[in-house]
């Protein structure tokens, strides 16, 4: 074999022979510094510096930002969980450098506010986020119907309901959020705001199932209404005369009522001895949150009546 | 080292300081005392943080500056002047020839280093005397910059086996700027499915790690470097360089010089 060719195998024979051994090299090199990247990378936590330091490349720096946030939540969801301490700021400095990157929000929102072990169990931080994400891209509505759900989860309902009829007003927004804001409103005791929504989705929407059930909502809410007056009027009644009233009757002849009251379906409320006020058949309401019988279970299959 | 090797290395350190490259020294030193004595007066509690950062940073940038710009001249260079083949009709093999480069460039930039370090120390008892066992970890640092500066070396030589003087340039310090994105490459890789994913991960496997050489923020907070890592790293540098040192003679193996 000739001197050039003999020197031409043996140095393919190191290139591939090296090559292989680099390639396992660094996958013992990651396996030694799992963890350290991230920690190394938020040394430099202020968005702002970061900025200046991307020199103008603060969109790809973003992107590297959110893949690194994607694989920390990721590593640790996969091993069972973790307290996800670097989740925040990675997405903070992710947004902060991208600020219409939708996805670290929608996608960083509910690893945020999802319990452990499935997320970091900071809702608070989540809507921070999404809040954020919404004052630099408002024509979003996707962002405004994430925030409602995280509102939902931590049973802030006023606070959903807010959120879905912010979104409801972005153009082309989904029909769907103008329902979900005025049902919240109704779980959070907002009657007055519910009624006012539910009307509005039933004026506006050409579905007919949509309108149908906003009317049955819409019903709930005129009961709900008119068991918080009757039961105001009792209290009145009680003022008046010391005693509470033993039925609708003795307050009509007091001149509080008219006659004895019915609910939007005909029926007569009903009055127990300590002034409680229900309604006489609740499978008439299935939405109905004021006014149901102490122990009442709803059947299955509700009566739902196709006459208002 | 064979003698024809180490008499080639030797002539490109030479060369190298005949060149004057190590005059960056006293730009070097002029940068880190300006820093030392305004970090002093303008900075509260981080003067040792930012004198660490920005010493360790300018020694990687200036020999990053000297690997790339004196690396991708070392072959073409010699064919221009036509002492290549001077050198080559002595018996002097092609790869002795890369080797030799390889060396000497490597050896002036560890000499460069050095001096450098001793300026980054300096500054550092400067700013916060005495200096604390901590901060030994510095020179952990500075070793991972020097195994950079050796992977940098290489892929400059190597391009400079085949390709312009310029073209290298623009090879080798794209390679630098995604080497040190290599981790995020494979991160982006693992969120690909399919092919796209076999060609982004066998990419982020073929481009140099230098991420994983990069402890300075991580010494700059008084944090110590993994033994493992000292380790892993080491080997990785060896053999990368070697890998790329071994495609270049077989480049300029074949290559004619006619």
């Amino acid at each position: 074999m000739s001197g050039p060719k003999k020197i031409t195998i043996t140095a393919a024979a190191v290139f591939l022979c090296a090559a292989i051994t680099s390639i396992l090299l660094l996958r013992e090199l990651d396996r030694v510094r799992t963890g350290a990247t991230l920690q190394e990378f938020l040394y430099i936590s202020s968005p702002k510096m970061l900025k200046r330091l991307s020199l103008g490349y603060e969109g790809l720096l973003a992107d590297v930002y959110w893949t690194r946030a994607v694989q920390y939540y990721g590593g640790l969801h996969h091993i069972g969980g973790g307290r996800y301490e670097l989740l925040w700021p990675l997405l903070n400095i992710t947004t902060r450098l991208d600020p219409h990157i939708i996805p670290a929000y929608e996608y960083g929102a509910t690893f945020l506010s999802a319990k452990p072990p499935n997320g970091a169990g900071v809702p608070q931080k989540a809507i921070q986020l999404m809040e954020y994400g919404i004052s630099q891209n408002p024509d979003d509505w996707h962002l405004y119907y994430d925030l409602g759900y995280i509102y939902n989860d931590v049973k802030d309902y006023r606070g959903a309901a807010d959120a879905f009829e912010r979104g409801s007003r972005v153009p082309n927004a989904h029909p769907h959020l103008k329902i979900l804001a005025a049902q919240m409103a109704q779980h959070g005791g907002e009657l007055q705001t519910a009624q006012m929504l539910w009307s509005s989705v039933y004026e506006t929407t050409h579905d007919k199932n949509i309108r149908e059930n906003a009317l049955w909502h819409l019903r709930a809410v005129k009961v709900g209404l008119e068991v918080t007056e009757l039961e105001q009027l009792v209290r009145t009644y009680r003022q008046k005369t010391g005693h509470l009233p033993q039925s609708f009757r003795d307050m009509a002849r007091a001149g509080l009522l008219r006659g004895v009251p019915v609910d939007p379906v005909g029926n007569e409320y009903q009055l127990d001895a300590a002034g409680n006020v229900f309604i006489g058949d609740p499978e008439h309401f299935p939405f109905v949150e004021k006014g149901l019988p102490p122990g009442y279970v709803p059947s299955s299959i509700p009566k739902i009546p196709h006459t208002q | 080292m064979n003698s024809r090797i180490l008499h080639i290395a030797t002539n490109t350190f030479r060369e190298a300081v005949r060149d004057r490259v190590l005059y960056n020294l006293i730009a070097f030193a002029l940068l880190l005392t300006g820093a030392a004595v305004l970090v002093g007066q303008v900075s509260i509690d981080i003067e040792h943080l930012v004198v660490i950062n920005l010493g360790l940073t300018a020694v990687s940038l200036f020999g990053l500056v000297i690997a790339i710009f004196i690396g991708i001249g070392l072959v073409s260079k010699e064919i221009e002047k036509r002492t290549l083949y001077t050198v080559l009709s002595r018996p002097v093999r092609r790869w002795e020839f890369i080797a030799g480069k390889f060396f000497g460039l490597s050896g002036t930039l560890v000499v460069n280093t050095f001096f450098m370090a001793i300026g980054v120390f300096a500054a550092m008892w400067y700013v916060s005397h005495p200096l604390h066992t901590a901060d030994a970890s510095v020179l952990v640092a500075l070793y991972f910059i020097v195994l950079q500066f050796v992977i940098i070396t290489a892929l400059a030589l190597f391009f400079s086996s085949f390709s312009s003087p310029l073209l290298s340039a623009v090879f080798t310090f794209s390679l630098f700027v995604i080497g040190t994105f290599a981790e995020d490459l494979r991160g982006f890789a693992m969120l690909t499915h399919g092919i796209t994913r076999w060609l982004a991960t066998g990419a982020a496997y073929v481009v140099p790690n230098f991420s994983a050489l990069n402890v300075i923020n991580q010494v700059a907070h008084g944090e110590g470097v993994a033994r493992r890592l000292v380790v892993y790293n080491t080997a990785y540098a060896f053999v990368y360089t070697v890998t790329v040192i071994a495609g270049a003679t077989l480049i300029f193996e074949r290559r004619s010089l006619k």
